[in-house]
């Protein structure tokens, strides 16, 4: 099974609607999720955001850092539903995550496991100490 | 110079104590040796040959007298007693144990350092040129700038796992003492015709296996689009960047197998949709941190005791000529203090020796100190009427050695020594080649020559670069060492030319000598150097003087 992590820490998955990838997006996919792996181009997707309710972006790697270009890509064109990280994604990067526009992370059971709720929650002040929104706050 | 904010501060102890945190959380199980591993390379700790090692931050090269002394106490402390300056302005620990790396980091941050994104495939330490805000042939010091790009990278959420490490340089000058063509980003600070200040932004350089020059992607960017500017790059490189083969994922790969022009076209996509996020408060930040690098204010006093000095201490005068370099304030020097004693191991510093830097800088240069690239200390700011006493107090500390610029001012990787990665020794090569000049009593007569050894492909010495490069191979078990020559790491930037087979260990001195001796030859008069020499005749004398010697048989 899958735990879901956001700032309140983990729960159970909540999303009953499924996910297609970007091909299937030519199909009615009023109450799908999108599904998109790190190699996906979102520019692709420009124009066919509207109505999307929720978007999962794949990490295969904790070490492959695409992910969090695609969801700073996806925010910028104003996607403004459901944004998701799922795969190999550790506590550690909790706060990359959120700052780079995602609003929860999906693990399996064994990675819970291994880094409970407590290490995810230690990292639930990522607005704090952020040089970024520093730069940018008007 | 640049303080810690309360937020900068703050920042820098949340993350000290994110790392303890971390260590202890590899120790229980819940990290894998393969997840922590990032995560302390981000933090500076590097795993070498025979241990760990730390490398600290020193961003654009600058510290100050209390930082120096914390490196200092550091080293006493934690390591043995001393530290190494690298070829990018940081200071390394070679022998840390993991258990006090949280301590070192915290005394780190007590003095505003650290050792965040030293390693690892993030946006490394911001370089600049090691004569900033004191050279005189300067447009605009390009420290203000740098620092902004060093808050701005700082744990950057988007760019912390990328394809490589990325490499990121500024200069003010147009005399690029910063190498920033061989940058994964190069920025020159210029002016365009109306006047107004901006950057050359240069992508794709990079020495390594591949060497390549980097390529203008913007011939000049408003001062203002700079970190949108940048973050485009990034976000490009990061989606595009190669990560099925770790010998192809920097950007100069990138740039070359998509094309400058495809590569450019991402870039300006980016940032079309970046430029709208920032909305001004980064120039005003920068504002704020302008304040901070104004130049101190100079002295205006007779220079006569360095008139004197100059006229009847030879010593003073050999050092002199070759460690001081023009200041743009009248009655001053930039002061080049040499770590490449004959016979020592490059850029290596004793506790003393830093402490006495500091001392220096706190009585005579206004309270600063640079790291250059060329792992030499430089005091920005010395009044000439000093030098004699500055000079005295190096000679007593054991850093008086006149030879900036010249043979034995050699830029070594630490080689087999040290790295994991190494195919053949470089330290050792360095010294011995020191040693032989130093008896041949030649060094003052050739003048200026960079000499450049790395003891692997990944070209950590910039061999590439040298006037005379240095590369050491693994021929069968054996150490080979391939010579380049011509290579130039300044706005006449060329990537050296093989000149043939390489030598064992026991000819490259030789080899080396027979190069230099031939220069001396071959020049046209004294003021001719020897990159000129080279540039005017090319390599046919050069690789006679290598291989058709009777000692031909030292070639392998
Ligand atoms: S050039 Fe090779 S041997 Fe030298 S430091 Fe770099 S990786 Fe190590």
């Amino acid at each position: 099974m899958t735990v879901i992590v956001t700032d309140t820490g983990f729960a159970p998955e909540d999303w009953a609607g499924g996910f297609v990838g970007p091909d299937g997006l030519a199909a009615n996919i009023a109450g799908l999720g999108l599904e998109l792996g790190p190699a996906d181009d979102p520019a692709a997707l420009d124009g066919r955001l509207e109505g999307i309710a929720m978007i999962r972006v794949m990490f295969p790697a904790f070490s492959d850092g695409r992910g969090f270009t695609l969801a700073r890509n996806l925010r910028a064109m104003g996607y403004g539903g459901r944004l998701r990280a799922a795969g190999h994604v550790i506590a550690d990067q909790y706060a990359m995550v959120r700052r780079s526009g995602f609003d929860e992370v999906e693990i399996g059971d064994d990675l819970a496991a291994r880094q409970p709720e407590t290490q995810w929650l230690a990292r639930a002040d990522w607005r704090a100490h952020d040089y970024q929104s520093r730069l940018r706050a008007g | 110079m640049y303080r810690y904010t309360d937020f900068d501060e703050a920042f820098v102890r949340t993350r000290v104590a994110q790392f303890r945190d971390q260590v202890a959380r590899r120790i229980d199980g819940s990290l894998t040796e393969d997840e922590f591993r990032p995560l302390r390379l981000m933090n500076g700790l590097y795993l070498q040959l025979h241990a760990y090692m730390l490398r600290v931050a020193i961003p654009y090269g600058t510290l100050n007298p209390d930082q120096m002394r914390q490196l200092a106490m550091i080293a006493d402390r934690w390591d043995k007693g001393y530290g190494h300056w690298t070829t990018r302005q940081n200071i390394q620990f070679n022998w840390p144990k993991l258990e006090d790396v949280p301590d070192m980091l915290e005394a780190l941050a007590d003095v505003g350092m650290h050792a965040i994104q030293t390693s690892g495939n993030t946006i490394r330490n911001v370089t600049a040129d090691h004569f900033a805000g004191a050279a005189a042939d300067e447009i605009a010091d390009p420290r203000p700038v740098a620092e902004l790009l060093r808050q701005w990278s700082t744990d950057h959420p988007e760019f912390q796992f990328l394809p490589r490490k990325f490499k990121i340089a500024i200069t003010g000058s147009p005399n690029d003492r910063a190498v920033t063509r061989a940058h994964d980003i190069g920025l020159r600070m210029v002016r365009n015709d109306a006047g107004e200040a901006g950057f050359e932004v240069i992508v794709g350089g990079g020495l390594g296996r591949t060497p390549m020059e980097g390529k203008v992607i913007r011939d000049f960017l408003p001062r203002a689009d700079l970190l949108p500017y940048v973050e485009a790059v990034l976000a490009a490189y990061n989606l595009m960047g190669r990560r099925d083969n770790k010998y192809k994922a920097r950007i100069k790969i990138t740039v070359f197998e998509n094309g400058i022009d495809s590569f450019h076209d991402a870039v300006e996509a980016n940032f079309a949709k970046i430029r709208p996020r920032f909305t001004g408060v980064d120039q005003e930040i920068l504002t704020a941190i302008e304040a901070q690098f104004a130049p101190p204010v100079f002295a205006d006093r007779p220079e006569a005791p360095f008139d004197a000095a100059y006229a009847t201490d030879p010593v003073f005068r050999a050092w002199a000529d070759t460690n001081l370099a023009a200041h743009k304030a009248p009655g001053h020097a930039i002061v080049t203090v040499s770590f490449k004693a004959p016979g020592a191991t490059p850029g290596d510093a004793t506790s003393d020796q830093m402490r006495a830097l500091a001392d220096l800088a706190e009585t005579y240069g206004y309270g600063e100190l640079r790291i250059s690239h060329e792992q030499n200390v430089i005091l920005p700011h010395v009044h000439k009427a000093d030098l004699p006493a500055v000079h005295a107090a190096l000679k007593s500390a054991g850093i008086a050695t006149a030879n900036v610029g010249l043979v034995s001012d050699i830029i070594a990787c630490p080689g087999m020594d040290y790295c994991a990665l190494a195919t053949a020794r470089s330290i050792p090569i360095a010294q011995e080649i020191a040693l032989r000049f130093e008896e041949l009593q030649v060094e003052h007569e050739v003048g200026p020559l960079k000499i450049k050894i790395s003891g692997c492909i990944n070209a950590c010495g910039h061999h590439h670069v040298g006037h005379i490069g240095i590369l050491g191979l693994d021929r069968a078990g054996v150490e080979n060492y391939q010579i380049t020559l011509g290579g130039d790491h300044t706005e006449r930037f060329a990537i050296g030319e093989k000149t043939g087979p390489g030598f064992p260990a026991e000819g490259i001195v030789p080899a080396i000598e027979r190069l230099v001796l031939a220069y001396l030859d071959l020049r046209e008069h004294r003021e001719e150097s020897f990159i000129e020499t080279f540039r005017r005749l090319g390599m046919a004398p050069f690789k006679a003087a290598l291989y058709d010697s009777e000692d031909r048989a030292d070639a392998a």
